[in-house]
């Protein structure tokens, strides 16, 4: 028995922790206990991965293939798979994810039960757009094979539902050809908020992937300036041989933490370094798939330097006629003076999310990273509440450690409906604390 | 995908062993004509699937016990049935045991042994023909390093895989001019469904790594690797210390 830990170093209750090997083996597991969650890598920040004791079911070693047609791009995975190790499969045969998140180190089962999305929502949406099929195993023994069209009610409920329909087996998924593993890529220094809502909508068209860092310490006629990202699959190239050459490079260069995040000197001085390192306006280059995709990852546990209390995340998503309410929580942050590494802006499009609680919807979006300072952090972020919830906002589960019941009901209206999907061995902490009242 | 043939073709004993399926994968991103013999019909199922989706050029699933020399030498005679050409054979069947239970209970004890020293045996012995007929191929055997020293947490199963060090080094002594090569497979604990209720420390390795380390011996036809290879030094020293002192250390 011990306690499962969140990405933010959030601690859960304790709980017995079981590896599932064999799919089979599922099934003597539930009948057990009374009390189930799944745990994939435990990259979602709060406690939507904790399990409020019982068992949690650690599904990375269920990562068998089923299925992959290489001239389709259709694969058929048991849940476990990480990206990682899907891509090191897909990538040399010309394909890609549909939609990624910022970390490789996630399991296909965690990425559909929060319905993740990545840079690219313009385009593609969330993940669960392009899921074609779901096994999902419920604690009576039964199997339901759901999809869009078949089960379509529990599909929904399925995708986004935070681990609490049951445990999803196996999941098919429909890839993006590439042609090659490189990307083109564009950084732009943006000069506040305007800006970025201009390049974002200049960009959605031809550009694949696109979003922004804010410096979120600077204020007044600086307020909102950043660096706006962009890029797309390189047209042409030869994934496979481009792949292992990259993968070569990752063990040749092993890389080192830059000092800004040992030290924390202080958040202010990286915000501008980082703002000032790029002279010009616009750079281009030529960009293999981990810098571009995943830059944290290199840092394989950065989430501890944030020290014993870890770190808290706050996304949101608002209407995209609600910029005068980011401005005011841009202005909230700066004034509070706990500011925050990692801020980044994206524009979400109007790809409908196929998920009763999915979080993206047409609008902004908006990531923040605080380290944990107990009654400081509450306090700034009942004050940012206050504010999504005025502007019928809501926040993003996978991220959240403390939202209340009443901005979670009000986000999700929704949730009565889904709740009639959750399994009954099946819960959370998280579900605990937002399902209540 | 069509055959050909220079694809080569891999025998694995105990194929749904954590180790053994990850070699595996590896020789099926290579299009090996793979053969998998073990218990579970639902379990090599669901290898088979994920080897044929890496590519895998052929995967055929032979369902045996391999819990005695009776059954291993079965499905020996099962995989000859299938093909008349193996470049690769792995056993890697075996099981851990829990000492405590291994010391009490006569029938535990003597399925380990059966398990990890009569049917790896049994299997080499009746397979060892169709190898010398072909003057070539690799025999690999996954004994361990609890096998280079008894050790007061598990010696029992220690002493089984003792049995399979020597009767692999005997062995590979007689082929040496043969074309056949033997290598001995020494790993240390590695994160499978095998160890998963031992903690993981900062000496687990993962059985991605260990399974790259295995096809690059088997290709170079070592003798002996140790995986991860710090283990080649650990136990040279473990080995080394006198009796008085190492019955102290009861780790
Ligand atoms: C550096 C970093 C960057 C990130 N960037 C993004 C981003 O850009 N966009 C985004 O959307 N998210 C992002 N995230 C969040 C992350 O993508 C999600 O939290 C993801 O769901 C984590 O996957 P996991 O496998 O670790 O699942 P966990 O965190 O372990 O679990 C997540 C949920 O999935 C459930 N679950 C897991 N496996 C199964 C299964 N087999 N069946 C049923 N339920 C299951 C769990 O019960 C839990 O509710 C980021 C996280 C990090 C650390």
């Amino acid at each position: 028995m011990k306690p499962t830990q969140s990405w933010g170093g959030m601690k859960g209750r304790e709980s017995r922790q079981e590896p599932v090997y064999w799919k089979q083996d599922l099934h003597a597991a539930l009948l057990r206990d009374t009390q189930f969650l799944c745990y994939g890598q435990g990259r979602s920040y709060g406690d939507s991965c904790l399990p409020s004791g019982g068992t949690a079911l650690l599904m990375s070693p269920l990562n068998k293939l089923q299925n992959f047609d290489a001239q389709t791009g259709l694969i058929k995975a048991e849940a476990g798979l990480s990206f990682e190790a899907l891509l090191d499969f897909i990538v040399p045969h010309g394909w890609f994810v549909p939609v990624t998140p910022g970390t490789k180190y996630v399991t296909l089962g965690g990425a559909i039960a929060n319905d993740i999305h990545g840079k690219n929502h313009h385009k593609r949406g969330t993940i669960g757009c392009h899921v074609q099929e779901l096994e999902v195993l419920r604690s009576n023994g039964e199997t339901i094979t759901c999809s869009p069209t078949r089960e379509a009610e529990f599909f929904a409920a399925t995708v986004g539902g935070l681990g609490l329909t049951g445990v999803i087996t196996v999941c098919t998924l429909q890839l993006i050809p590439i042609a090659s593993a490189f990307m083109d890529a564009e950084t732009i220094k943006t000069t506040g908020l305007d800006d970025f809502f201009t390049l974002e909508d200049e960009s959605a068209r031809d550009w694949e992937y696109s979003m922004s860092w804010i410096d979120c310490m600077a204020h007044g006629k600086k307020r909102g300036r950043g660096i706006f990202f962009r890029g797309n699959h390189a047209k042409n190239g030869d994934p496979a041989a481009e792949f292992t050459e990259q993968a070569k490079w990752k063990v040749a260069v092993p890389f080192q933490a830059p000092s800004w995040i040992l030290n924390r000197w202080s958040i202010r001085a990286f915000n501008e370094l980082y703002y000032q390192q790029q002279q010009t306006r616009v750079k281009k280059g030529r960009m293999p798939l981990d810098p571009f995709f995943y830059p944290l990852d290199k840092i394989l546990h950065w989430n501890r330097m944030y020290g014993q209390h870890g770190l808290l995340q706050y996304q949101f998503v608002l209407d995209s006629k609600r910029q005068q309410e980011l401005t005011e929580i841009f202005d909230i942050i700066a004034q509070s003076g706990m500011g925050s590494f990692l801020a980044v802006l994206k524009k979400f499009g109007d790809i409908r999310s196929p998920g009763m609680l999915s979080f993206p919807r047409d609008g902004y979006t908006l990531t923040l990273d605080f380290q944990n300072q107990g009654p400081r952090s509450e306090a700034l972020f009942k004050k940012l509440d206050a504010i999504v919830l005025r502007a019928g906002g809501r926040l993003y589960p996978a991220k959240d450690a403390m939202m209340s019941p009443e901005l979670f009901q009000s986000g999700y209206p929704l949730w009565r409906e889904f709740s009639r999907f959750v399994d009954p061995k099946f819960t959370s902490q998280f579900w605990q604390r937002v399902s209540r009242g | 995908m069509v055959e050909s043939p220079n694809d080569p073709v891999v025998a694995i004993f105990g194929a749904s062993s954590g180790m053994a399926f990850s070699v595996a994968r590896i020789y099926a991103q290579k299009h090996a004509r793979l053969f998998l013999i073990a218990r579970d019909k639902q379990k090599l199922n669901d290898i088979e699937r994920d080897l044929k989706a890496r590519g895998a050029s052929e995967v055929q699933s032979l369902v045996a016990d391999l819990g005695s020399a009776f059954g291993a030498r079965a499905a020996t005679e099962l995989l000859r049935q299938r093909t008349t050409h193996v470049d690769v054979v792995i056993i890697a069947s075996g099981i851990l045991g829990d000492t405590e239970q291994l010391l009490s209970d006569p029938k535990a004890c003597e399925d380990l042994f059966n398990v990890n020293v009569q049917a790896p045996i049994a299997i080499s012995n009746s397979i060892l023909p169709l190898l010398l007929q072909q003057k070539s191929g690799v025999l690999a055997i996954f004994s361990s390093v609890a096998g280079d020293r008894g050790r007061a947490s598990n010696f029992v199963y220690g002493a089984s895989k003792a049995a399979l060090t020597a009767y692999a080094s005997g062995l590979r002594a007689r082929l040496s001019e043969s074309g056949v090569q033997v290598l001995t497979i020494k790993p240390g604990i590695v994160a499978t469904a095998m160890t998963a209720h031992l903690p993981r420390g900062p000496l687990t390795a993962n059985p991605e790594a260990v399974a790259k380390r295995i096809v690059q011996a088997i290709e170079k036809r070592k003798d002996t690797l140790y995986a991860p290879g710090f283990w080649r030094w650990v136990m040279a020293v473990i080995t080394h210390l006198p009796e008085f002192i190492f019955k102290r250390l009861r780790f």
